[in-house]
């Protein structure tokens, strides 16, 4: 997680009711929890499998579990949570699907954002024959954490086929909102995810 | 001698309690005495007080080294001390000798008042539950109402977790390292195996060896390298010592030939020299009787209801003694009552011995966590 995508944060504060139970998946530094107990007073709870990160989001006076999120959710009660969020961090998990499934069974809703590999300038790198690189995807390809490259379009596929509801949608070129043709325009997408019963 | 980081020379201390302790076995101690040892200094708001609670053989020497023995140096020095990560600049921090013991506390090596004799066998069964009460005694006797942390790994994460059910009030913060909510059937064999190694030595009479003048050196020696073959990790015995010949070959004969047994004979010898059997029989049961669960149907969930200390739980990959999926069950507990809780799974080679070393993401994650402790 990289603290420089505050409109992210702002985004996913903007669906936390206050005093409600969060699991934050990839924590990072802990950042976005620590803003969301100070901002809504959430029960919070960050995962992450870093040291240096679990050490960084300790420091920042969150509450944060280390373990393997490509092992699943196993330990957490169904329906638990109100929100299970991934920011930024679906893109560097092998277990899409698995992790996905996980999320809205321990949660009432999920929220994910990810980097969109269909934004424009991603296009125009892959036309130029260099992968891309930019501030949504800052890694070379060599050092990349990133698993699993896919779009706003991908995504919504991924959704429609495993009847997981889209219950908003926001989407970002550099932190301003895009509203027509996100697949193309946006560099990062916010979800807002529900089960459809 | 002493390292710019240590407490340096520390002196043990003894508090004698007069009222009566009922014991969860059933059993009553008229009065008894517990040593004990400080190191940094009580705040004004007496706010600032962390007890270190030891393990099977441990002692309340946890920090610093005594003036008289320049090799005494505590067993938990490596945390403890100014700038260490349980920082003594900071914290006022607590070492005791838990009921039961052989280091200076009333235990079956004592004179029982009663008969004037040592209690061997006679010593009545001591449990968590009771070591916890007689160290609240102590935080009484040292007028420390509520403590910033309670601290202990393997048996000791035992009492650290005791203290949050039996005292919720009087305790902010619990740090269970390598610990578990109760010993498997796996772990309670071990235990087994122990004791009677202790209770068939003939040297043992009963647990009455004081007066014979005899030791059962044989049987605690056996039960404690039975103990160091599980607080090691299979990969750590290899790199530590692997198949090395002593004599570069094998010459066919029961001496030590493998430096693994030169290790576990030295460790065993070392231990039946000065620990007392006794007391490694009650410790092992203790451990073996920890199951706060148990009065709630088997539910962690439910019986942790009850704390109300925000929580860190560490636990070590290789660690096969006190598995981090024992960890992880506290820690789920603890969540589902939306206790504070945070985890460490710290990536360490050297089993569940990892809790007494320095690895730097375990120690990184202890300061961290005690950095943060407001006082």
């Amino acid at each position: 997680m990289n603290t420089s995508y505050r409109y992210d944060y702002e985004v996913i504060t903007g669906w936390i009711t206050p005093g409600e139970k969060v699991l934050d998946l990839g924590c990072g530094d802990g950042s976005l929890l620590k803003h969301l107990m100070e901002t809504r007073q959430v029960q919070g709870y960050g995962v992450e499998n870093d040291p240096d990160n679990l050490v960084t989001s300790l420091a920042n006076g969150i509450n944060v579990i280390q373990m393997d999120l490509e092992k699943g959710l196993a330990g957490f009660e169904d329906g638990f949570f109100e929100h299970v969020i991934m920011s930024l961090s679906l893109q560097a998990i092998h277990n899409t699907q698995g992790i996905l499934t996980e999320m809205l069974r321990v949660g009432r809703e999920a929220v994910v954002s990810f980097p969109n590999f269909g934004y424009w300038r991603h296009r125009q790198s892959i036309l130029n024959g260099r992968m891309p690189v930019s501030e949504s995807l800052p890694h070379q390809w060599f050092n990349t954490p990133n698993v699993r490259f896919f779009t706003i379009a991908d995504f919504d596929a991924l959704c429609e086929i495993n009847g997981i509801a889209v219950r908003e949608r926001l989407a970002f070129d550099e932190g301003k909102l895009v509203v027509d043709e996100p697949n193309f325009l946006a560099s990062v997408a916010v979800y807002r995810l529900g089960r459809h019963n | 001698m002493t390292h710019p980081r240590s407490v340096g020379v520390v002196t043990p201390q003894v508090a004698r309690f007069t009222e009566p302790l009922s014991l969860r076995g059933g059993g009553t101690l008229p009065g008894f005495e517990l040593a004990y040892e400080t190191y940094g200094e009580l705040n004004a708001a007496r706010s600032n007080a962390v007890l270190v609670c030891h393990a099977l053989s441990g002692s309340h020497h946890v920090a610093g080294l005594h003036a008289d023995d320049p090799a005494s140096v505590g067993w938990w020095d490596n945390l403890i001390g100014p700038g260490k990560p349980l920082d003594t600049r900071r914290f006022f921090v607590i070492g005791v000798n838990n009921l039961g013991g052989c280091y200076g506390s009333t235990g079956p090596r004592s004179i029982n008042p009663a008969t004037g004799r040592h209690w061997g066998a006679d010593f009545p069964f001591v449990t968590v539950e009771d070591w916890v009460a007689a160290q609240a005694r102590l935080a009484d006797h040292l007028g420390i109402e509520r403590f910033a942390a309670v601290v202990g790994g393997s048996l000791g994460g035992m009492q650290a977790i005791s203290w949050t059910l039996q005292y919720p009030d009087r305790i902010a913060h619990a740090v269970a390292v390598a610990s578990a909510p109760k010993l498997t059937a796996q772990n309670i064999a071990f235990n087994e195996v122990a004791r009677q190694a202790i209770l068939t030595d003939p040297d043992f009479h009963g647990g009455h060896f004081y007066e014979h003048g005899a030791v059962p050196a044989r049987g605690l020696k056996l039960a404690r390298m039975l103990g160091h073959i599980t607080y090691l990790s299979d990969d750590s015995m290899a790199e530590k010592f692997g198949r090395s010949y002593r004599h570069g070959k094998a010459v066919y004969s029961y001496d030590v030939e493998f430096e693994i047994e030169s290790y576990l004979r030295y460790q065993g010898d070392k231990f039946a020299s000065h620990f007392d059997a006794n007391t490694y029989l009650l410790t092992t049961k203790a451990l073996d009787y920890f199951d706060p669960a148990f009065e709630h149907g088997g539910n962690l969930a439910a019986s942790l209801a009850r704390s109300t200390a925000d929580f860190l739980i560490v636990s070590f990959t290789t660690d096969w003694r006190f598995a981090p999926i024992r960890s992880r069950e506290i820690v789920y507990a603890l969540l589902h009552n939306r206790r504070n809780v945070s985890y460490a799974e710290i990536e360490c080679a050297a089993g569940h011995d990892s809790f007494l070393l320095d690895d730097p993401h375990y120690h990184a994650v202890l300061r961290g966590y005690f950095d943060r402790i407001k006082l």
